[in-house]
């Protein structure tokens, strides 16, 4: 099913994109060779280490490093009074605060310390020599108990100007979007619902720690490899931090573990670089797992207030809803993607949507694919659909009804140009699964999911060698098959075979500034420069075959890998391919290359429809997946078979998110599943296969259609899973996850 | 502390190593014989990126010590392929697009094989957990075992 279920609704023709081709870093990944953040080591290197607090909030009174900088192999200990002192941005300032606390530790796992010692040992003995005089204050880890009077208080002050005067001071920010009238809506109603909803935070869960390794010479120039979604976000950020000059830190991404969003800030990098620094040694760092989930990530837990009113026919006549957001200790929660994204699927007269932006005693949170929606639509599509059963109505034809198009003024502003909802929601109820028979505690549900998707900085290099083969430089870690969709996208514009393509992620000293892989923009937004490198290429080619042929560049044409006279004075010359042109290029101009930079508009939002079976076991709660099938708008499907990959992967992580995962806090805010055991994500047993059907709905902002796919895919698994266990076991889960103990008592509470 | 001399074979190279004594067989691969091809993701034997068999038995080298190398076989992803001809499974797993970001396919890759030399013909519920014990965040697993049973399907038709 999942390998061949592509539907094509546009025309063009194309030759490669679209096609399956092999990528090419899959044998260095099959054989070990690949190198990841952890695999480099440097001659002289030094093992750094972090030491973490062991509270969730209290105040560093003092830090004692001396018996820890006097052991013998110890070469540099650091703490935050290392770093330079340098007026930050509010933003900067965090993230800097974040890698080594300042005043306070603000969550189990900060870090206030780290060393360089020659040898693993040696270092963790020193972190245990440091002395850390803590006062240990009161905490708060739950978003609504953070906000309640008299709750601890992270950062006094510390709210924005969007914040009501008199509010919790451990809010950071208030949003607002929407337009119409809320109560008059709902006075149409035939029916409203009023529903609250809690989901607990998840972490990305790459399977590769976060490592680096450091270099940083007397004369301020450095080098930097890491695993990272963005080096060119690293070279910034330990820049500004370090007060170095971005032009002398040259960042090389390493092969990527995963990301998911969690690797597109800092957390030892700016370390290293201190501790390479103090010790003019090379300096690597690997964090643990427990530090991993400790330290980084994860995603926010919500609490999300919903009214909806609907006409008894199945049309929203008013959509509110509420959103509390903890972000852990520092602002900046996905609470305003949350509040833009939860009504986007659908056209409505009235809709508002308020988000509130909380700190609370856990780690600082990192974007974690479509940060922001998934929770914000768990709850908006579990009270639709429990909307649509209150009042005995098929909840695809619900969704219909009331789903956006083009031309629809979407709740967080724009109107929308051509988009994919209703194809994904007609195609979902043509699908053989729809009418699938069901047996005795089972039960399906279906959701909507929404993406911005996203453009950003981006500069690509293509460059034609001698002997006509083409190499593309692209600033980008290729996360899940990108270096594969680049080389197709320009072979598939130059005209010439993928295999004589080869892309590589550029160094940080190569090209200008990048964006980091991050809002599914990769595949568009370097797509898109990639194609424009390609046709500059092309334009000096047709100019240097106009050379050859004595005529004007305008009567040259490029087709199927060469240049073609065109036009009544052009003549009858024979073709001139791409590698004749290359050959003699040293004698028309030198070499040929084209380049784009840009910050694209255009990225067209991205709508997805799950559809997911389940049985509860009514003995234990225990909630099964049998089948599940995702209906998404691709634009373009580059290559159809990482597109699935998305698809597959965020319906995953959709799936452990509403069954399993979660942070458990113990009453000291210590975190208690620091680890893969006790931290379950799905496992290969635990699942069915992941069927897709990829719809294509050309995105007019891309000169090949593309869309973004990578994120809206974990936006509906919540709620499709939510909605089905409710048609399973008659009970209406609000609350993430859906562990077999809750979905227990909610079985026995009925 | 003083370390201990090991003699053993690593993808039948005969190799000599000295480790200390609270040292695994992973740091030992990665850090003192430079086969950085298993990884270690966990460090706990939780998600299986660090799988290598020892005397052909699949075991977490995070959860065995470089010391209880001494005397045995121990297979890495560094020896799966014969020179330039990959294994069916690489081929496979390639073919099938079955990786996405890359780290825990080393780990699959070694469990895989492991499962069809104990098992040449799997269902995909056997598949499934058998690999139970490896963790991949991007795939979903999904082309993980399609690929793995169509490895096993070409394994049984040339044998």
């Amino acid at each position: 099913m999942a390998l061949d279920s592509k539907q094509v609704l546009d025309t063009r023709e194309f030759k490669v994109v679209g096609t399956r081709v092999l990528r090419p870093d899959g044998v260095d990944k099959v054989t070990g060779k690949a190198r990841f953040g952890a695999d480099i080591t440097a001659p002289g290197m030094l093992v750094g280490l972090v030491l973490r607090s062991p509270h969730a909030h209290a105040k560093i009174k003092s830090i004692d490093t001396s018996a820890a900088e006097a052991m013998d192999g110890v070469h540099a200990v650091v703490t935050a009074a290392d770093f330079p002192n340098i007026e930050l941005d509010d933003f900067t300032a965090d993230v800097r605060d974040n890698c080594l606390a300042g005043a306070k530790a603000l969550y189990d796992g900060h870090a206030v310390a780290a060393v360089a010692a020659s040898s693993n040992h040696i270092a963790k003995k020193a972190l245990k020599a440091i002395k850390v005089d803590y006062e240990v204050l009161d905490h708060v880890t739950d978003v609504d108990e953070a906000i309640k009077p008299g709750a601890p208080v992270l950062h006094e002050g510390g709210g924005n100007e969007s914040v009501p005067e008199g509010s919790s001071p451990n809010i950071m920010a208030r949003y607002e979007f929407g337009h119409g009238d809320i109560e008059a809506g709902l006075k149409k109603a035939d029916r409203v619902l009023e529903r609250s909803y809690k989901t607990e935070a998840t972490h990305q869960g790459y399977i590769e720690p976060h490592a680096c390794l450091a270099t940083m010479g007397p004369d301020g120039q450095a080098d930097l490899w890491c695993c990272t979604q963005g080096h060119y976000m690293v070279r910034n950020t330990c820049a500004a931090i370090l007060g170095l000059d971005q032009g002398q830190l040259r960042v090389t991404a390493s092969e990527i573990g995963g990301g998911f969003g969690g690797k597109t800030t800092v957390f030892l990098e700016p370390v290293a670089m201190m501790l390479a620094k103090k010790s003019s040694r090379p300096v690597k760092m690997v964090m643990t797992r427990s530090e991993v989930l400790r330290a980084t990530g994860p995603t926010a837990s919500s609490s999300v207030d919903i009214r909806i009113g609907m006409t008894k026919d199945g049309r929203i006549t008013a959509a509110a809803a509420e959103l509390r957001y903890q972000g852990g200790a520092y602002a900046g929660s996905p609470v305003e993607f949350g509040a833009m994204s939860a009504f986007a699927p659908y056209d409505l007269e009235n809709v508002q949507t308020i988000g509130w932006d909380v700190v609370t005693n856990r780690p600082k949170q990192a974007a974690y694919r479509a940060p922001g929606a998934p929770m914000a639509a768990f709850a908006v599509e579990s009270a639709i659909d429990e909307l649509a059963k209150g009042l005995g109505l098929d909840p695809l034809e619900v969704r219909l009804k009331n789903a956006a198009r083009e031309g629809t003024v979407a709740s967080y502003g724009p109107t929308y140009p051509a988009i994919g909802l209703e194809a994904t929601l007609r195609t979902a109820k043509d699908h053989p699964h729809w009418t699938a028979p069901l047996g005795e505690n089972q039960g399906r549900g279906v959701a909507c999911g929404f993406w911005f998707n996203f453009g950003g900085d981006t500069c690509v290099s293509l460059n034609i060698t001698p002997d006509g083969t083409v190499t593309v430089s692209e600033g980008n870690p290729d996360i899940g098959g990108s270096r594969a969709s680049m080389s197709m996208m320009a072979a598939e514009e130059l005209g010439i075979p993928y295999e004589k393509v080869r892309t590589i992620v550029a160094d940080t000293g190569s090209l200008g500034q990048n964006e980091v892989t991050d809002g599914s923009r990769v595949t568009f937004a370097v797509g898109l420069a990639t194609i424009e490198a390609a046709r500059a290429a092309k334009r000096e080619m047709c100019k240097r075959a106009a050379m050859v042929w004595g005529i004007e560049p305008e009567a040259v044409e490029w087709k199927d890998g060469a240049a073609h006279p065109a036009g009544p004075n052009a003549g009858t010359h024979p073709p001139m391919s791409l590698a004749e042109i290359a050959e003699i290029a040293s004698n028309t101009g030198g070499p040929i290359a084209g380049h784009h930079e840009a910050n694209p508009e255009g990225a067209g939002v991205s709508f997805a429809t799950h559809m997911v079976d389940t049985e509860v076991d009514p003995e234990t709660g225990a909630v099964k997946i049998l089948r599940y099938t995702v209906f998404q708008d691709a634009g373009k499907a580059v290559h159809p078979d990482y597109v699935e990959g998305q698809f597959q992967g965020g319906a995953v992580q959709g799936i452990g998110w509403a069954l399993n995962e979660e942070y458990i806090y113990g009453e000291d805010g210590v975190l208690q599943n620091a680890g893969f055991l006790d931290y379950r994500i799905p496992v290969a047993s635990d699942l069915p296969m992941i069927d897709t059907v990829i719809l294509e709905i050309p995105n007019p902002g891309h000169p090949y259609g593309v869309r973004g796919v990578g994120e809206t895919s974990i936006v509906p698994p919540l709620a499709a899973i939510a909605n089905s266990v409710s048609a399973a076991s008659g009970v209406r889960m609000t609350d993430l996850p859906m562990s077999p103990p809750k979905v227990l008592k909610a079985i026995q509470d009925q | 502390m003083s370390k201990i001399h090991v003699t053993t074979k690593i993808n039948g190279d005969p190799t000599e190593f000295l480790c200390e004594p609270d040292e695994t067989l992973l740091d030992v691969l990665r850090d003192r014989l430079g086969m950085t091809g298993s990884k270690e993701g966990c460090g706990t034997g939780d998600c299986g990126a660090c799988s290598v068999t020892v005397n052909g038995r699949l075991v977490c080298s995070c959860l065995v010590l470089g010391a209880e190398a001494d005397g045995v076989e121990v297979a890495t992803i560094e020896g799966m392929a014969d020179g330039d001809q990959l294994h069916p499974l690489q081929r496979k797993f390639i073919e099938h697009a079955a990786l996405q970001c890359g780290i825990c396919t080393p780990g699959i890759l070694v469990a895989a094989k492991s499962l069809l030399e104990t098992n040449p013909n799997p269902t995909e519920e056997e598949t499934r957990y058998w690999l139970a014990g490896n963790l991949c965040r991007c795939t979903g697993y999904d082309k993980i075992i399609r690929a793995v049973m169509e490895a096993g399907k070409e394994m049984r038709e040339a044998s």
